[in-house]
């Protein structure tokens, strides 16, 4: 419960923050809402030297629309994420996911940039970012930089951001309301065990399908989306593509879910986003 | 320092609990700007400058917050030590959805653990108290 | 027993007088405590399940800035006595616990060593600079393969990992299963279980040297029998021990010990000359908390083909951790004494082998065996219908007892007080719309759903109990003072932790009194308040603490009755009481109250000859026999047929307690017991692996019930009151935890039924349901 000492930085600029991150290194750890690096540090599973706090640095928390994107900061919470207008309209499936995140409180503090620079192979956010083909926007004292949601996500915990980069925000594309989120959660911690996101888009009907909680890197489903290419979203159709949603994945085992009832609950979350979102198509 | 035990050592503020460590049981809720947040999952130099709200200001001039009427009314507690969180928890959920369902209730308390209640009653209580404060705001 | 009809506070749901300090934040729980001087501490634990320690170096956790002191085995455990153990069994072997670890650990979580420091952030720094060399050594896990020959032993100095065995036997075993037409027999898994209070447990020990005197201010259901028990440990007399309950945050059972730390903090005040503190963490809880239930039993059902019972043979074998606690080895003879059930038959046989594992101990975790009974019982009946092919409810009903027939001699050799079995059954029936219900069921099942329906016929054993039967004494104590203005104190031996009895107690005694409840303080928790007392366990608190304060205002209204007559200058046979007033028979006019006798009795300067001053009586209540509470729950399900998931549909819960003081706290204890069932019976359960690491140590591990898991209930009672207590109250905190699990588990085999499932074991998770559907 008692997290070991450390120095705390409070930048008020993204430049100082970098400056900060470039100084302190490995030693430091950047705290966004804290609702994944605290429990850890509380835990004394982390015991960074330096923690560089970011909730001061104007314009990281913002929901707007930018040239046909959608732009999230990445100190944007799940909470107002979830009850985001713009969001409920231009891009549905992210409320979608943030109100089946945590519980209230942990979505009023806990930031979608923290959770996905995070990488906790049960959250929720991946599943979206793959399926709508995010693009995650990072700071460093070159400039910016945008990585692709299928280049993101590296390993258990670990992304593709480099050591000297700030996650400053999120870009999403505008979507109808033809998507779907469909989870099981792991009864204690909330988390997914298998969570599928399912975008479906208005302009050619190609199909998108993310999957988190069931392997160490979330991924896109793209055997189903294949077999769903150029289909008609029937019932037939679903049902005979989600049936490959975990094809080559080496599932997770725990005790709260073995590697077989993991792969079969991606498969059964897919079906479900995919008829959800086909309803909605 | 953590919020939770700035609270409880330096204010003295004890009615803020402690349950876990892993930011679930909701026993150290407080209300940040407004908002129910884990007290134990913010550090206290985050909350600097930020309005703090916990179970000792729910009441106001020594009138039982609407919440606090109801979980007494409906017998919402036990043990009491879980009830400063689910208090300011059913105040963020109040404030937001001034007319739950008990499904959005219990959707809304999925941050706050009690092994005494069973919840039943608690739901009671948050619906009975959003029914008591849409009348308070009717006759004013 | 004289009870007012004016206050008639009796039987009506009034909310607690609890309540405002709980709602506003201003009780005091253990680390609310804010002593001057007050030194932290915090433990190093084991993270093996069995090594020897072979040296620990304290140096650099010692040098720390804030550091007081660090403190191995070595150093305390020879100026501190073992942990005792209340509970016998034959044959019993106990193995020295110890306060700290001496030079080996038997479980995660063991403490090897302890830091003082002036604030907890030293303590904590501290902890991680400690080094210990552990040579692990083989675990023992499985209780099943600690049976086995050549296993390893947990404690190799005791030659066996069998701690003991105990049997109940009556009848004539062989022969009923020599008549039978058919032996049905069931293996059945009672998971461990985590009790996991919201608050964990804590104290604070501050010893002073002028008076020789400790206080220990412990998050406990039972600072009675820990003053009893810790002088043994910690050599000071018990009369100069003050244990204190301040406000506990749930105990279920978890809280019903003396632990180590208890002791720990007590010799290491009393060592420093500070004040001492510890408290747990969430981890520490799950890890060094007792544990609940964890039994294996085989079941054998002897039967006619008409569905007559005839006999049941059990042996189970029960996994008790790697220590004694103080009640133990008793836990798993309540499933022995309670295996029967509410029905009649002629034999039963259950042995009972204690096995020593490499975990932490069990013991009494709400409903504490029963629920292990009530399980093995109602999943019997449902699997004897179901083979034999009868009707689930005939069968019950066919081996009930008649209301006429108690006191009931059951097969097991208790005396069941009062019951009227059929008549709960019957009103759940009618709650659940029970025709209605099964015609839905037909109907879902046609659609394809898999839709279940359960019922369990549950009794239990309660208000624990006589003397005889208990190892510490099952009396209970009170004491009532009418004070000088007239308001009263009542002091109960009991420790109420969240039941309510603060309310419930004020309205007996104010109904008994005639008095208004707001001019009644009840104390309870506190030795050197309420100077005797059993505590709260096993549904004891109301009906025996509550029977303890009436024989008190007995005693005090005879008193009163001959100062009343003295005042009003009448014979002391003529005078009544009524409404709290003493009236003169025939000259209603001439009376006197509570607080014009009172003052007379404290000045004291005109009372009849040979009179005490004071009104203030204790009393002992010593209860002829426990209480024996029933109930009918009823259950509807959905199974997902796709991931195994059980939705809980309807709930029906029928319940006997005799009397209620207070019909609200009454249902909070059923669906607060409910809450615990569903958890036992769907998701919740201790893992540990073959290496004895605890793999549900946290909340993010172990699952509670949370709001959204919960279903709307239909509740009813009805009221056959005990004998065995003069208010006919039988108890209720483990009603819902006893008679809810068997039901939620046929509710499910029976959605699983035309699948041709016929058993699957607790915790009913998604994937096991998932397995057992697509391995048929």
């Amino acid at each position: 419960m008692i997290p070991a000492t450390f120095d705390y930085f409070r930048p008020e600029t993204l430049d100082e923050a970098a400056a900060l991150l470039a100084q302190h290194g490995e030693d430091a750890k950047l705290l966004a809402g804290g609702h994944s690096l605290l429990p850890s540090m509380k835990l004394r599973l982390a015991q960074p030297r330096v923690v560089i706090d970011l909730g001061r640095i104007p314009g990281l928390n913002s929901i707007r629309e930018s040239s046909g994107k959608i732009v999230v900061g990445a100190m944007t919470t799940h909470r107002e994420i979830e009850l985001s207008s713009l969001l409920a309209e231009k891009c549905p499936l992210l409320p979608e996911v943030a109100t089946q995140i945590g519980d209230v409180q942990v979505r009023n503090r806990g930031t979608i940039g923290g959770s996905l620079a995070h990488a906790d192979p049960a959250a929720d956010w991946p599943a979206a970012i793959l399926a709508l083909e995010a693009e995650m926007v990072v700071f460093n004292r070159g400039g910016e930089r945008r990585i692709a949601a299928e280049e993101f996500f590296v390993d258990l915990f670990q992304t593709a951001i480099q050591p000297d980069e700030i996650l400053v925000g999120i870009r999403f594309p505008v979507t109808s309301r033809a998507v779907a989120y469909s989870k099981s959660a792991q009864k204690a911690s909330g988390f997914a065990i298998a969570g599928a996101a399912v975008v479906v888009h208005a302009r050619n009907r190609a199909v998108r399908i993310g999957i988190t909680g069931v392997s160490a890197r979330p991924y896109r489903a793209s055997a189903t989306e294949k077999g769903l290419k150029g289909k008609p979203l029937t019932q037939e159709a679903i049902s005979a593509a989600a049936v490959s949603a975990a094809d080559g994945i080496d599932p997770l085992n725990d005790i709260h879910a073995s590697n077989e009832y993991r792969r079969h609950l991606a498969l059964v979350n897919t079906l479900r986003a995919l008829e959800l979102a086909a309803s909605r198509c | 320092m953590l919020l939770v035990h700035f609270l409880r050592d330096t204010c003295v503020l004890t009615g803020t609990h402690v349950g876990c460590e892993t930011t679930l049981c909701g026993a150290c809720t407080v209300l940040m700007e407004g908002k129910a947040v884990k007290s134990c999952t913010v550090l206290a130099v985050q909350a600097d400058g930020s309005e703090i709200t916990t179970i000792e200001g729910v009441a106001h001039n020594g009138d039982l917050h609407p919440l606090q009427q109801s979980f007494w009314e409906c017998h919402a507690l036990q043990c009491g030590y879980c009830t400063p969180g689910m208090i300011l928890t059913g105040i963020d959920l109040l404030r937001n959805n001034p007319k739950p369902t008990r499904e959005e209730i219990a959707h809304g308390l999925e941050g706050n653990l009690c092994r005494c209640t069973g919840y039943s009653h608690i739901i009671d209580a948050i619906e009975s108290a959003a029914q008591k404060i849409s009348k308070e705001r009717q006759r004013a | 027993m004289t009870v007012s009809k004016r206050t008639g506070y009796f039987g009506k749901s009034i909310k607690r007088v609890e309540d405002p300090r709980l709602i506003k934040g201003i009780a005091t729980y253990v680390d609310d405590l804010r002593l001057a001087g007050t030194l932290h501490t915090m433990i190093l634990r084991s993270p093996y399940a069995h090594a020897k320690i072979l040296s620990i170096q304290t140096g650099a956790a010692a040098a720390l800035e804030g550091v007081v002191g660090v403190f191995t085995g070595t150093d305390i455990n020879p100026n501190c006595g073992l942990l005792p153990c209340a509970a016998e069994a034959p044959d019993l072997k106990s193995p020295k616990h110890t306060v700290l670890a001496n030079g080996r650990v038997y479980y995660v979580g063991h403490p090897v060593a302890v830091v003082v420091a002036a604030d907890r952030y030293a303590a904590r720094d501290a902890l991680d600079l400690i080094e210990v060399d552990y040579d692990s050594l083989p675990v023992v896990s499985d209780p099943e393969k600690a049976l086995q020959d050549g296993s390893p032993l947990t404690h190799p100095e005791l030659g066996t990992n069998v701690a003991f065995t105990w049997s109940v036997a009556s009848g004539d075993l062989d022969a009923e299963f020599a008549k039978a037409d058919r032996i049905i027999k069931q293996r059945m898994v009672h998971q461990r279980l985590t009790p996991m209070a919201i608050e964990p447990r804590g104290c604070v020990a501050s010893y002073n040297a002028g008076d020789g005197a400790l206080t220990l201010w412990t998050s406990t259901q039972i600072p009675h029998l820990i003053r009893t028990l810790l002088p043994g440990m910690i050599g000071i007399p018990e009369n100069r021990i003050r244990i204190v309950a301040p406000e506990v945050g749930g105990g279920f059972g978890s809280k019903l010990n003396l632990y180590v730390e208890e002791a720990l903090c007590s010799h290491l005040s009393m060592r420093l000359k500070a004040p001492i503190k510890w408290i747990e963490s969430r981890r520490e809880n799950a890890m060094a908390t007792i544990h609940g239930r964890d039994q294996v039993g085989e079941y054998e059902i002897a039967v006619k083909k008409n569905g007559t019972i005839l006999a049941i043979r059990a042996k189970t074998i029960a996994d008790i951790g790697s220590y004694l606690q103080l009640l133990t080895p008793a836990i798993p003879t309540l499933t022995g004494l309670m295996l029967p059930g509410c029905y009649k038959m002629n034999a039963i046989r259950m042995d009972v082998t204690g096995v020593y594992t490499h975990k932490m101990s069990t013991d009494a975790y709400r409903g504490a065996g029963r629920p292990e009974a009530s399980y093995a019982i109602e999943r019997i009946m449902d699997l004897v219908a179901a083979d034999l092919g009868l009707d689930r409810i005939k069968l019950r009903l066919k081996h009930f007892p008649k209301p006429d027939k108690f006191p009931f001699h059951t097969a097991s050799g208790l005396t069941y007080d009062s019951g009227n079995y059929r008549a709960t059954l019957k009103k759940a029936q009618k709650l659940a719309s029970w025709d209605t219900l099964l015609k839905r069921q037909a109907k879902e099942r046609k659609s394809g759903k898999l839709f279940g329906v359960g019922v369990s016929t549950y009794v239990e054993i309660c208000a624990l109990g006589p003397s005889k039967m208990m190892a510490a004494g099952g009396w209970e104590w009170g004491c009532v003072r009418i004070e000088m203005s007239g308001k009263v104190t009542a002091i109960t031996g009991v420790t109420p932790h969240g039941q309510g009895q603060e309310t419930s107690f004020a309205q007996i005694v104010a109904d008994h009194l005639g008095v208004p409840m707001e001019d009644i303080v009840v104390c309870r928790g506190d030795t050197s308040v309420a100077h005797y007392g059993r505590d709260t366990y096993g549904s004891r608190a109301t009906a025996l603490g509550g029977t303890a304060l009436i024989m008190c205002i007995d005693k005090i209204v005879a008193k009163a009755r001959q100062l009343a007559a003295h005042l009003l200058r009448a014979k002391v046979e003529d005078v009544v009481f009524r409404d709290g007033q003493f009236l003169v028979k025939g000259a209603p006019k001439t009376n006197i109250g509570w607080a014009t006798l009172a003052q007379e009795a404290y000045l004291a300067k005109n009372l009849p000859a040979n009179f005490e001053p004071g009104l203030e009586a204790s009393s002992f209540f010593e209860p002829t026999n426990c209480t024996y509470p029933f109930g009918t729950h009823i259950v509807a399900v959905e199974v997902d047929r796709s991931t195994g998931e059980v939705k809980i549909r309807d709930y029906v819960a029928v319940d006997d307690c005799g009397h209620q003081v207070n019909p609200l706290l009454v249902e909070g204890q059923v669906q607060g017991g409910i809450a615990h069932s569903l958890g036992q019976a769907l998701f919740e359960r201790t893992v540990y692996d073959e290496e004895g690491q605890l793999l549900t140590g946290e909340f993010m591990d172990y699952p509670l019930p949370r709001a959204k898991d919960i279903p709307d209930y239909v509740m009813g009672s009805t009221v056959t009151p005990s004998p065995s207590n003069p208010m006919g109250i039988k108890g209720v905190g483990e009603a819902g935890t006893i008679g809810a699990t068997p039901a939620i588990a046929n509710a499910v085999m029976d959605a699983l039924a035309p699948l041709g499932i016929r058993h699957l074991d607790l915790p009913l998770l998604p994937e096991k349901i998932w397995r057992a559907i697509n391995d048929r």
